[in-house]
């Protein structure tokens, strides 16, 4: 176990440690410590390796990142695991805006809520909120799995792709071209898999399931207001 | 863009530590605005029917005992003032028209920053950390504080462009964002008979508040009516006599933190900025919703 | 063309309706959706055309033509990054995707471009491996859209081009049509294939140049700070933008004003939203200078480069390089007057071909057409493309080395005098003949 304290040493020293793990790996478990908000933290990690983050982190906590556990005992702050392309991210408090922002794959566990454009443009990530998402969430979301156990705001899934939403709760409003869609075999078992990969408890059968009407596939003038 | 930082004290045992506790919160958020900083401090009320005004002049070795005296003679009122820096804080026996007025005809080299019973706005060019030493921040005292840290987005690097920016008394205003309908506001807002001395979207938004506000709109109204009529991105912090509000824009791209305890409620765009206030290890943190209105004040 | 109808002067036809507006007007009411096309501005603008060298002389002495010399060379990207780019011409290949150029074309431009020592960027459908096989030099495009955007990709690039707009869309995002979302492009992009693809216009997790800093520092965290990063920008509020990518911490600026090329968006962004390459120069120097930035933070320009006078001009105005798009896929065989019957057979003519979105390209340039794409040969476009490029540096030295200069970056706004007002007063040089520089009040 590798411990490194941000009170006594810089982002960039911690990342470099973590990013030298992907030529030759010397440690497969890391502890941060006196995070303190700040930027960038566990970005760009390219190994099998687990990162805890004692504290709440700042904006693009694992930005990019690549087969790392890391898990934030805190909050984060806007983009955890923009881009990520696989591993796990997991949030035990809330995230910010844009959590999971364009991310093709892995696994994103929010425990807390989830702010503003939750899963924005996502394109292949698994993302599962224990509490609500706030508004814009999922808008053109391209592909992957969001899964909402708490509330959904405003807009959920405007100008949505592929994705598959699941929302326990209540949706404030649907986004252009969301709507509600039919829960078969096949997603009650995908749902009840995600729950089980986020270590969540919750029945499948309490949620209901959102996708792309498809109408905004191809442009049409009599959608016009829509573009 | 920039940052924006705020401090509302519940707790009044704390009031004369306002300005350590403040100190770091600013200076946090440098890398998001290292043109200018400035802040509004609350505390030191004086009695109605007087008012405090901070005053600006480029020149630190300005004679204020001048303007005093004449203020004093021309007006027949008593006055008060100490220096800070390149700023003076006057407080005259007279209405907040009167003393501005005067004091505008007077010595028009002069800046008027603020006006009302509670507020000091102290703000310059450079950054934050230079301005909060220079100005001896972490000595001051009150009940409340906000403060901005400038990145100049379409206006120049002035003085004046500085936030935050003051329009109506005890009302100030700072801002992370930027509008896109302030140009033909502000000649509306003209013709109403806000003054303005900027090029800038921010400005605009305070003479908006300020001209709501004179037309009868509560603090409530009044922002109520902005997230109608303002377009652009905006998380505005707002103070007033007796407290601070904070109001994001329905899209809600800029960011805001908001922390409460027992003690104390503090705003800022970053969590980072609030990490050296005490007990927020344990404090219920969270983000505003966009278009909802905060207000914390007191009775 | 009025002329030919015009028997005896009688018809007049309106400058205001004319014949394109009412074939325009005639379109819409058919379709009831806006017109998309590719290329730049067509309109006619102030331009580089309208400014001229002022050659040596009895004050000023040339250079000879091949023992001196004069360099073409530049570094960009020296503010931040370890690993500067070193480019042995002040001439790049602006950003176009792999979508809406086929892989030939692509692969093309690549091997045109390290054949002359400068760069290649990718657009918005992420990086290919011809591409990269094929470039030395490969600068990567970060969109609001992130397509196909990935570690791997970040670490592979030479540089890193964070885009907030181009010169013909400002505030537009990226538009690729259903006919060219193949199944390569389809699985490049995540998308369906045969959807009209809809791009973001901002940045998904960040907006505003505060922000922007954080993600610089994250993208230079990602690549542990080897190497450069971009900011480029569609040409509106250049003076403030300018200022304001330097704050958010930019190693390069690119600058790319309305004439700059898409291959798809609305005829009306590309005609009514920015400002002529010319009139954004002067505003990006000015900012850079007034922050003493000016060559510290490179500046590029584009949106409009044809010749080696162009490159010149942009150079005495104060660039530290440009970059070429539409001019680097005509060089590739773009609007070829070959292929004019084709061209006449899917509405258009050659010279005048900008359906770019429609896939059709008869040149095998702009299309996903496995069949037409064959039509270019990538290595005789390569081929192509490094003439042509060693074209544009001979005319600069030439221009150059007439003003006195031993390299390129020495020219400067003083070597430059204007043919009409609007020229002089856009790029703040007198008017021939004169001292005079209109609308000198900022």
């Amino acid at each position: 176990m590798k411990t490194i304290s941000l009170a006594t040493q810089t982002v960039r020293e911690l990342n470099q440690a973590l990013h030298a793990q992907a030529i030759e790996c010397t440690e497969r478990e890391w502890q941060v410590l006196a995070p303190k908000g700040e930027h960038n933290i566990a970005c760009g990690i390219d190994q099998n390796i687990a990162v805890d983050v004692k504290g709440h982190a700042g904006y693009f906590c694992a930005g990019m990142n690549k087969k790392a556990h890391v898990t934030i005992h805190g909050n984060v702050g806007q983009g955890v695991a923009e881009n990520m392309m696989s591993g796990t991210v997991r949030v035990k408090e809330n995230a910010s805006q844009a959590a999971g922002a364009t991310a093709h794959g892995g696994l994103l566990v929010i425990e807390g809520n989830a702010g503003a454009r939750c899963g924005i443009s996502m394109k292949g990530v698994d993302i599962v909120v224990k509490g609500d998402v706030g508004h814009m969430s999922c808008f053109m979301g391209q592909a992957g799995n969001l899964v909402v156990c708490g509330d959904a705001g405003d807009a959920l899934g405007d100008s949505l792709y592929e994705v598959h939403i699941y929302v326990k709760g209540k949706v404030k409003s649907l986004g252009a071209d969301c709507v509600e869609k039919e829960m078969r075999d096949e997603h009650f078992q995908a749902l009840s898999d995600l729950l089980n990969r986020a270590g969540i408890d919750e029945d499948p059968g309490a949620f209901k399931r959102y996708g792309s009407a498809r109408e905004l596939y191809n442009f049409n003038v009599d959608n016009a207001s829509a573009y | 863009m920039c940052g924006i930082v705020g401090l509302y004290l519940k707790n009044k045992a704390l009031e004369n530590q306002l300005g350590e506790l403040f100190y770091p919160m600013l200076i946090a958020m440098t890398n998001r605005g290292p043109d200018s900083a400035g802040f509004a401090i609350y505390g030191d009320e004086v009695a109605q029917g007087t008012t405090k005004l901070t005053l600006y002049h480029r020149d630190k070795a300005y004679d204020w005992s001048v303007l005093a005296r004449s203020v004093q003679s021309d007006m027949d009122c008593g006055v008060e003032w100490f220096r800070n820096n390149k700023v003076a804080v006057f407080k005259v026996q007279l209405s907040a028209a009167k003393a501005s007025a005067y004091i505008a005809n007077k010595t028009p080299d002069v800046l008027i920053l603020s006006a009302g019973r509670s507020i000091e706005i102290l703000k310059e060019v450079g950054l934050p950390e230079k301005i909060a030493k220079d100005f001896n921040l972490s000595r001051m005292k009150g009940s409340h504080i906000i403060g901005h840290t400038r990145m100049a987005t379409e206006s120049a690097v002035t003085m004046q462009g500085s936030h935050p920016f003051s329009t109506g008394q005890d009302l100030c205003l700072v801002h992370n964002g930027s509008l896109s309908n302030h140009n033909r506001l502000r000649e509306e807002l003209k013709r109403d008979g806000v003054v303005f001395q900027t090029d800038n979207d921010s400005e605009v938004a305070a003479g908006y508040l300020t001209s709501r506000l004179q037309k009868g709109d509560s603090l409530n109204g009044a922002l109520d009516n902005a997230l109608k009529d303002l377009d652009g991105f905006f998380t505005f912090a707002i103070g007033t006599r007796n407290g601070f509000a904070v109001v994001r824009d329905p899209i809600a791209c800029k960011p805001a933190v908001l922390v409460e305890t027992d003690d104390y409620v503090a705003m800022a765009s970053e969590y980072q900025a609030l990490t050296a206030l005490p007990g927020i290890e344990n404090a219920n943190i969270w983000e505003p919703e966009p278009a909802t209105i905060y207000v914390w004040e007191r009775d | 063309m009025s002329e030919d109808i015009n028997v005896n002067n009688s018809l007049r036809e309106s400058a205001t309706f004319d014949r394109t507006a009412m074939a325009e007007i005639r379109r819409a009411a058919e379709t009831g959706i806006y017109d998309i096309r590719g290329f730049g501005a067509k309109r006619k603008l102030p331009h580089f055309d309208d400014l001229l060298f002022l050659g040596a002389s009895m004050s000023r002495y040339p250079l000879e033509g091949y023992r001196e010399s004069c360099n073409t060379s530049v570094v960009l990207g020296t503010r931040f990054a370890k690993k500067p780019i070193e480019l042995d011409i002040p001439i790049t290949i602006a950003g176009m995707s792999f979508g809406a150029l086929s892989a030939n074309a692509k692969e093309a431009l690549g091997r045109g471009a390290s054949l002359m020592g400068t760069s290649t960027t990718t657009g918005d459908g992420g990086m290919t491996p011809e591409e990269r096989g094929q470039s030395n030099k490969l600068v990567y495009q970060y969109l609001p859209s992130r397509y196909g955007m990935n570690p791997d990709d970040l670490r592979k690039a030479d540089a890193i081009e964070i885009v907030l707009g181009q010169g013909a869309k400002p505030g537009g995002g990226g538009m690729l049509l259903g006919q060219k979302i193949t199944d390569r492009v389809a699985q490049m992009r995540t998308l369906p294939k045969g959807v009209d693809q809809r791009s973001a216009c901002r940045h998904p997790d960040w907006t505003g140049p505060d922000d922007l800093a954080i993600k610089i520092q994250e993208l230079r965290e990602i690549t542990d700070w080897q190497v450069p990063i971009y900011i480029k920008i569609g040409a509106s509020r250049t003076y403030y933008d300018v200022k304001l990518a330097v704050k958010a911490g930019a190693d390069v600026i690119v600058v790319d004003g309305m004439q700059g090329g898409t291959a798809a968006t609305q005829d009306v962004f590309i005609e009514h939203v920015g400002i002529p390459t010319l009139a954004a120069i002067p505003q990006a120097v000015q900012a850079l200078q007034e922050m003493g930035m000016h060559r510290k933070v490179q500046l590029i320009v584009s949106g409009g480069i044809r010749n080696g006078a162009d490159v010149a001009k942009c150079m005495a105005l104060g660039a530290d390089a440009v970059a070429i798009g539409t001019a680097a896929l005509v060089a590739l065989g773009c609007n070829h007057p070959k292929y004019d019957e084709e061209f006449k057979e899917i509405g258009s003519a050659a010279g005048f071909y900008d359906d770019y979105h429609e896939g059709k390209d008869p040149a095998g340039i702009s299309t996903q057409d496995p069949e037409l794409m064959q039509r270019l040969d990538p290595v005789v476009g390569g081929r192509k493309l490094a003439n042509y490029l060693n074209v544009l540096t001979l005319e600069a030295q030439t221009l150059a080395r007439a003003c006195g200069k031993n390299d390129v970056h020495n020219l400067e706004p003083e070597d430059l005098v204007a043919l009409t007002v609007e020229s002089a007063a856009m790029a703040r040089v007198p008017l021939a003949g004169s001292g005079w520089i209109p609308g000198q009040m900022f």
